[in-house]
């Protein structure tokens, strides 16, 4: 305690190797655009002007898989896009997490047939799941910070 | 209804022995399959139906036979009419003639029939599937298909459900 | 058990009869441009064969989004039913809901009060604006407009605000009900519609200074994918497509439903049939939407805003407390549902983006038999090969936009 108070006026900052790497991955965490369906429209919606998700570091949406490591899955996953996202998925370099935004991504939502994947964690992992049909942009931004406080809880350990 | 209607629907219910039925100012006439490349070409060259609006299946499973009915949806710019044509496809030889060559917008239409209810079209160019995955067995709109794919989940069933899952691997 | 497929991958042969003959020697290049891709508005797969960058064909492969809304429909009572049209066109919901409400009032033989039809056209008329706003968006953002999608998303919000007053919900709404409307909507509904009239125009007049004389854009778009007005209606295409080959056909001038006869307003026609008109008429709509908007707020009549039929109509919560016959109709009404005569009825509204259509067929029971949607974005897209042969990559890309195709309502 004392030392960190006394190396604090001395101009650096102590922390250990685990919050500094969290921090920075939380703090420029690229999305990659993959909007399915309506969730994709509030996706939008929640990164222009009135819902800005540039103030949390996802100033743009890549196109690319290889340079992006978030995946929100905004919209319904139908058996036909099923292998399509996996490949996606497999073709981000992690670190990558995985955001279920609205009920058809989480669970099949309102849809239970033949068509639809009943919530995308059939083929994907998911770490956070936004409720919502579809979610609010600000519910989307609350899963988005929910997605940053799990990082930050991310041990050293879990990496290798 | 009026004479712009009146005359092709008499025309093609003597010509094709055509059941007539009128349901709330929708004409529909409803007859064999073989002639439906005729009756699309007289409709659209001597009445001015130009435009093929719709084109869809309509399963009778156990209803009424034979199983399936094809509804055309044809319409007359000019004359600010539509015109319901339908005919029956059994069961057992589920195969009609295309109207691509009539109306090209027929094309899609045909692919999405064959797609989910099984139904074939002679002189179709490229029928393959159209909405649903390529290796998929089946035609899911037709009657017997089962809608529900998974059980409600209350919480009395929820782990019985969560155990049959598929869940991804990392 | 869920099937998961292989991603699809389509061989030679299989388009062996769609694609040119040079692209079996290999002489062009086949090219996809996969269902996740930043301009193809939605998850659309076009297969396109290449001579450099000019197109030869353009095949495209849907159905990465079929959610089998017509399957599902089956199962479920009318009511219910209604839930399920919001998701098919998610950018013109309120329309969903009112062509499937029109059809089951058809079916049914219900009356729709007056007010209920005239909030029902404003609603209508605030949906298309906003459908047109992300059109605007999602199109001046492809040719590389981006400050334009900013503003027509802040605009849009105007819009998504007055929806959340009236129903609680910014987007899937289900506020048409059959046989008029939900609830009365709130005392602060006209105000802030009004407010949204007098704000407006100034925001139009803003985005047509940033594109319609801006040279990069005009050069993008004057002269691409001009399709004359015979082939159009041939492809069964409609709306502002249709439209903007001069062909002048607008369902609500011709089929008139919901009260539109008693309002006054032009249908924008385009020239040349190519991107560009298309451009300005969907703009100039945007201005017709809000006169008729102004004149239906300046007519509005008082009233009921739903039918009380209440062999289809669930009665007020008020009365269930004190009237017998109130209780059992609200108990048959939300268990059984109610019956429908056998028959088939096909309603046709004008949507942003075409003839939206639903035929809906009933065997006398309190579920639909089959509802069948006869979506514009279907018949719109299947022109695509004509359009796009002989233009280059970067043309295809202003195409589709120029269609403004929602993935949603083409696979259903």
């Amino acid at each position: 305690m004392g030392l960190e108070e006394k190396a604090g006026n001395l101009g650096f900052v102590t922390t250990t190797l685990e919050n500094v790497v969290n921090w920075s991955r939380t703090r420029a965490m690229w999305p990659l655009l993959s909007g399915l369906a309506c969730c994709a429209i509030e996706m939008m919606a929640a990164q222009s002007s009135h819902y800005d998700m540039s103030r949390f570091g996802m100033e743009l949406m890549r196109a690319s898989p290889r340079q992006s490591d978030l995946l929100i899955v905004a919209g319904r996953v139908t058996n036909k896009m099923a292998p399509v996202l996996r490949r996606l998925y497999d073709q981000m370099p992690a670190p990558k997490w995985v955001i279920a935004m609205g009920d058809c991504a989480s669970n099949g939502g309102v849809f239970n047939n033949y068509a639809i994947l009943q919530g995308v964690d059939e083929v994907l992992p998911v770490d956070v799941y936004v409720a919502g049909c579809p979610p609010r942009p600000e519910a989307l931004i609350h899963g988005i910070l929910v997605l940053y406080d799990k990082v930050q809880q991310e041990g050293i350990t879990e990496w290798a | 209804m009026n004479n712009h209607l009146q005359t092709p629907a008499d025309l093609i219910q003597k010509k094709y022995r055509a059941e007539l039925s009128s349901f709330r100012d929708h004409i529909t006439l409803l007859f064999n399959k073989e002639f439906i490349l005729e009756a699309c070409q007289i409709l659209r060259d001597d009445f001015s139906f130009e435009v093929l609006v719709d084109e869809t299946v309509v399963d009778y499973w156990r209803r009424k036979e034979p199983r399936f009915q094809l509804v055309y949806q044809l319409h007359s710019r000019q004359h600010d009419e539509r015109i319901f044509l339908r005919t029956s496809i059994s069961e057992d030889d589920p195969n009609t003639s295309s109207i691509v060559s009539i109306y090209p917008n027929a094309n899609w239409y045909e692919r999405e029939i064959w797609d989910l209810f099984g139904i074939r079209f002679e002189g179709h160019p490229d029928l393959r599937r159209l909405l649903l995955p390529k290796g998929w067995e089946g035609h899911p709109l037709r009657k017997d298909v089962p809608i529900k794919v998974e059980e409600t989940c209350f919480t009395f069933n929820y782990d019985e459900i969560d155990r049959g899952k598929p869940r991804a691997e990392d | 058990m869920p099937i998961h497929h292989e991603v699809t991958s389509v061989t030679l042969d299989e388009i062996k009869n769609l694609v040119s003959d040079r692209a079996v020697t290999g002489e062009t290049i086949l090219l996809n441009m996969g269902p996740q891709h930043p301009s193809t508005h939605g998850v659309l797969r076009l297969l396109l064969e290449l001579d450099g960058e000019t197109i030869i064909t353009c095949i495209p492969d849907i159905g990465y989004l079929h959610t089998g809304i017509e399957k599902s429909m089956e199962g479920i009572t009318y009511q219910q039913a209604e839930v399920l049209t919001d998701r098919m066109d998610y950018l013109n919901t309120v329309g969903n809901n009112l062509v499937y409400c029109l059809a089951v009032e058809k079916l049914v033989e219900l009356d729709v009060p007056p007010r209920a039809q005239a909030i029902r056209v404003i609603l209508a008329e605030l949906q298309r604006i906003a459908s047109h706003l992300v059109w605007l968006a999602t199109q001046a953002l492809d040719l590389a407009a981006q400050s334009v999608f900013l503003y027509c998303f802040r605009e849009r919000e105007l819009i998504l605000d007055i929806f959340e007053l009236v129903s609680g919900q910014r987007m899937m709404t289900t506020y048409i009900r059959p046989g008029g409307l939900w609830r009365e909507p709130p005392d602060e509904f006209e105000d802030a519609v009004r407010d949204f009239l007098g704000h407006f125009p100034k925001r139009i007049k803003m985005y047509e200074d940033l594109l319609t004389k801006n040279p990069l854009f005009v050069d993008r778009t004057k002269g691409i994918a001009a399709i004359s007005g015979k082939e159009a209606v041939r492809w069964g295409m409609t709306g502002p497509s249709l439209r903007g080959s001069g062909v002048d056909y607008d369902l609500r001038k011709v089929k008139p439903y919901s009260g539109y006869e008693k309002y006054e307003f032009d249908v924008p026609l385009g020239k040349d049939g190519d991107v560009f008109s298309r451009y300005i008429i969907r703009i100039q709509e945007m201005r017709e939407s809000l006169r008729i908007i102004q004149q239906v707020l300046d007519k509005l009549p008082s009233g009921p805003i739903r039918s009380d039929n209440r062999k289809f109509v669930p009665p007020p919560r008020s009365e269930l407390g004190t009237s017998m016959e109130a209780l059992i109709h609200h108990f048959k009404l939300w268990t059984e549902g109610f019956d429908a005569p056998e028959g088939a009825v096909y309603v046709p509204v004008s949507s942003p983006r075409g003839e939206l259509g639903v035929l809906l067929e009933s065997d006398g029971g309190p579920k639909p038999y089959r509802a069948h949607w006869r979506t514009p974005s279907f018949a719109n897209l299947q022109a695509i090969p004509i359009l796009a042969e002989g233009h280059l990559v970067a043309d295809l890309v202003a195409i589709i936009g120029s269609l403004d195709i929602v993935l949603g309502d083409i696979d259903r």
